[in-house]
Order: C-alpha cells, then structure tokens, then sequence
C-alpha cells in the first residue's frame, strides 16, 4: 500500500512540475497578499501580535487557492474514472495528502521567510513551539483541505464552494494557530502552550480518520 | 492457470426513480468472450461500470471468485481491466509514462516487454513517448485498450471497443481478443455486430427492463 501511496504522490509531483497547475497560483498569491500587505502598512511598524495574526490568514488564503488542485484537476481532465480503476479510495486519498503536505509546507516555509524578511516585528521568541505548531498546522491545513477538494471537485461552482466549506473546518484550526503564534512572539513555555498543541494534535488526527471514512464515499459515485 | 469466475446476482441500478436494469443475473465460469448488447441508453456501460466498481449498484451483488474463493472488492481492483471511450489518461505526461506510473498506482511492476508488445500490436511504438495530447481520437482508444490488457487481467471490459478505431485499429483489437480468451473472461458491451460475432454468448440488457 505505501508504494502505491507514493505512487500517486509522484505522479501528481511530476504533473505538476509539468503543468504548474497549483504552483503558479500559490506563488502568485503569496506574492500578492504579502505586497497588499506592506502596500497598506507603508512605513508605520506592525505591532508584532498582529504579525502572527497575518501569517496564518495568508496561510490559509493561500491554501484555499491552491489545494483544491489536486482533485479538481482530475476531474476536469476526467481522469478521476482512471485513478478508480487503479486502487482503493484510502490510497488514493492518502497519496493527494502526501502531495499536499509537501506543497504547503513548501509555500508556507516560503510565506515564513518573506515574514522575516519584510516584517522586522515578526520576531518568534519561543522558536520550538512555533515550529511545533508551523509543522501541526500544515498538517491540519492539508488534511481538512484534502478531503474537501475531493467533495467540492465534483461541484460547479467549486471556486466558491472551497473557501466557504474550508472556513467553519479550519477556523477551530487557525484561531488556535493564531493565538498560538501570538505567544510564541511574545515568548511562552511548552506547559503554556500544551493545551494548544494538543488541540492542533486532536485536530490531526480526527481530520485524518474522519476524511479516511467519508473519502471511500466521496470517492464512488 | 488459477481459475477466475465471475457472478452477477439480481442486480438493479436505478437512477433517482428510474429503473435503468433489473433482476440481472449471470454467471461467467470460464475463460471466453462474452456480449452485453443493448440499444443507446439502455444500460450497458452502466452494467459494466457497475462490474467494474465503478458505480454502485441499487440492490443486487458481483462476486469476483478466484479458486473457488470469494474476494473482497479491494482484492479484486488488480483482476480486472477496463477500457472505454469515456477513461482519460494525463496529457503532460506520453503514452509509456502513462502506462508505467498508472501500473505503479495499481501497486505493480511493469513489465516492459509485454508493454512493448501491446504497443507494437496497436502500431503504437514509435508514438508511445509522445504526449498523450498529440494524439488523435483513434490513438487515445488504442492507449485504452493497451490500459485494459496491460497488467494481465483475469476480466477485461470493453466498452465500445472499436469507437474511433479505423480497420486496421479493430483488426489489432479482434485478433488480441482471439489470443486472450482462453486465459480471461472478457465482456464487450457494444452495439457493433462485427463485435457481437465474437462472442460466444450475447447478453441483450433490454430483456431485464421493468416498467414501473
């Protein structure tokens, strides 16, 4: 099952080298919404809290307007009936998470170091804890995404659809990453920030069973 | 050989209120070249999607069997081949990549001298590291067919077989159907009588019809 698994991630790595389907958009909304940003600050400080806030709501934009690609093209190119053919819903399931993963830790490792690089308050003190949490919210961001890409790519109006289903699932997800981040700029302990981390890990681990379950639903018509 | 057999029981598909077959019930036991026929709309690729896992049926069951042992519908994704006007393979990527990495899904091995065969048989093999988006019609079906018999399955289903195939294109997939039913039960669902011939026993799907 896990060679099958990376099969599907490595085909879908190679179609996207190929194509740039979702590449081309994530970098080009990063690189948008980071400009946006600094356009609207000019030459005033952002308070440091509201750095950490901002990191996650272009994480999460960025997420809606790239992860769904990774269904959404199947069925646009009609090659979801061929990928039926092949395996059981869970590997194919598990293979677009694969890919997904590596695809917004990518943009976000990106996201983070353009932060650093514009933002002179966007300064971590308590650096462990945030790359705890970086690392638990990617995959929570790509878990919840996954599973709604592949309800939402048989939709038609799917540009629509994403964000607003994807909103309610991830908000539990973004405002604990969000407060999260505050702290760990302001400096916290791990005891401090346990109960946080445990949410995002609780989060993981339903969005992946859960999404298990329904995907052999989704999946067949 | 280990032996392959394949039961249909009572099946029915309705889509919302409309009954599209019901009561559908065969038993292929042995190796052979089988026909489901049936005007437009009648339900033949819906029965043979259904076959295929494709689709769910209403009520009713298939029971792949293999020695005499029912599988589960996960162990039997491996045993059957597919092919229809309708299956899409990914453009970027050529014809040899296509076959390799969707055999690499399957969770197997390609065997590069039988996928070099096939390819020859359908005159293919100077195209096959083309992209499949420089292909005509007539090639895209020739690709579907080699989908269908490249991993050497126990059932091969196909679906309209011939659809934009030239002469030369059905006599490759006729004389590859004559070589292979006496390892695989293959079932053709098609229209065509030139297809029909080739079958040792035809299913006509208008005869399990119910008006509501």
């Amino acid at each position: 099952m896990t060679r099958q698994i990376i099969a599907v991630f490595k085909k879908d790595l190679l179609s996207e080298i190929r194509t740039r389907y979702a590449i081309n958009s994530l970098v080009m909304f990063v690189v948008i919404t980071i400009s946006v940003i600094l356009f609207s600050v000019g030459n005033e400080s952002v308070p440091a809290d509201l750095t950490g806030g901002l990191f996650w709501v272009v994480v999460f934009f960025t997420a809606m307007s790239g992860l769904s690609r990774v269904f959404v093209t199947e069925e646009e190119r009609g090659t979801t009936l061929t990928l039926r053919l092949l395996a059981k819903p869970a590997v194919i399931y598990l293979g677009k998470l694969l890919f997904n993963n590596v695809l917004i830790f990518s943009m976000n490792i990106v996201i983070a170091i353009l932060y650093s690089a514009f933002f002179d308050t966007f300064v971590i003190e308590s650096k462990e804890i945030f790359i705890i949490a970086f690392i638990l919210g990617n995959l929570g961001i790509a878990s919840a995404s996954t599973v709604l890409a592949a309800i939402i790519a048989k939709a038609s109006s799917k540009g629509t659809l994403y964000p607003v289903l994807s909103f309610p699932i991830l908000l539990p997800l973004i405002l604990t990453l969000i407060n999260l981040s505050k702290s760990c700029i302001s400096g916290t302990s791990f005891e401090e920030s346990q109960v946080s981390l445990l949410i995002l890990f609780c989060y993981n681990v339903m969005m992946i069973a859960a999404s298990l379950l329904l995907f052999d639903f989704i999946w067949k018509d | 050989m280990s032996l392959y057999e394949l039961k249909i029981q009572n099946l029915r598909k309705m889509y919302s209120r409309r009954i599209i077959f019901s009561g559908v019930t065969i038993h292929f036991s042995k190796p052979g070249v089988y026909g489901i026929a049936g005007t437009n709309g009648s339900g033949k690729s819906t029965l043979v999607k259904i076959i295929a896992g494709l689709l769910i049926p209403s009520s009713g069951t298939i029971t792949h069997i293999l020695n005499g042992k029912n599988l589960p519908e996960d162990q039997s994704i491996n045993l059957v081949g597919f092919s229809s006007p309708y299956l899409n393979f990914y453009e970027e990527f050529s014809a040899l990549e296509n076959m390799k990495m969707l055999t690499g899904i399957r969770g197997l091995v390609p065997d590069e001298d039988y996928l070099n065969k096939l390819f020859d048989h359908f005159h293919l093999a100077d195209r096959k590291n083309d992209p499949v988006k420089a292909y005509s019609s007539g090639m895209k079906q020739r690709l579907r067919l080699i989908f269908a018999f490249f991993h050497n399955p126990r059932l091969v289903i196909l679906d309209e077989p011939v659809s934009n195939l030239d002469n030369s294109g059905k006599e490759q997939i006729y004389r590859l159907v004559n070589q292979k039913q006496t390892e695989s039960i293959i079932l053709i669902a098609s229209n065509d009588d030139s297809d029909l011939a080739l079958c040792e026993q035809v299913t006509n799907i208008e005869e399990f019809k119910e008006t509501q």
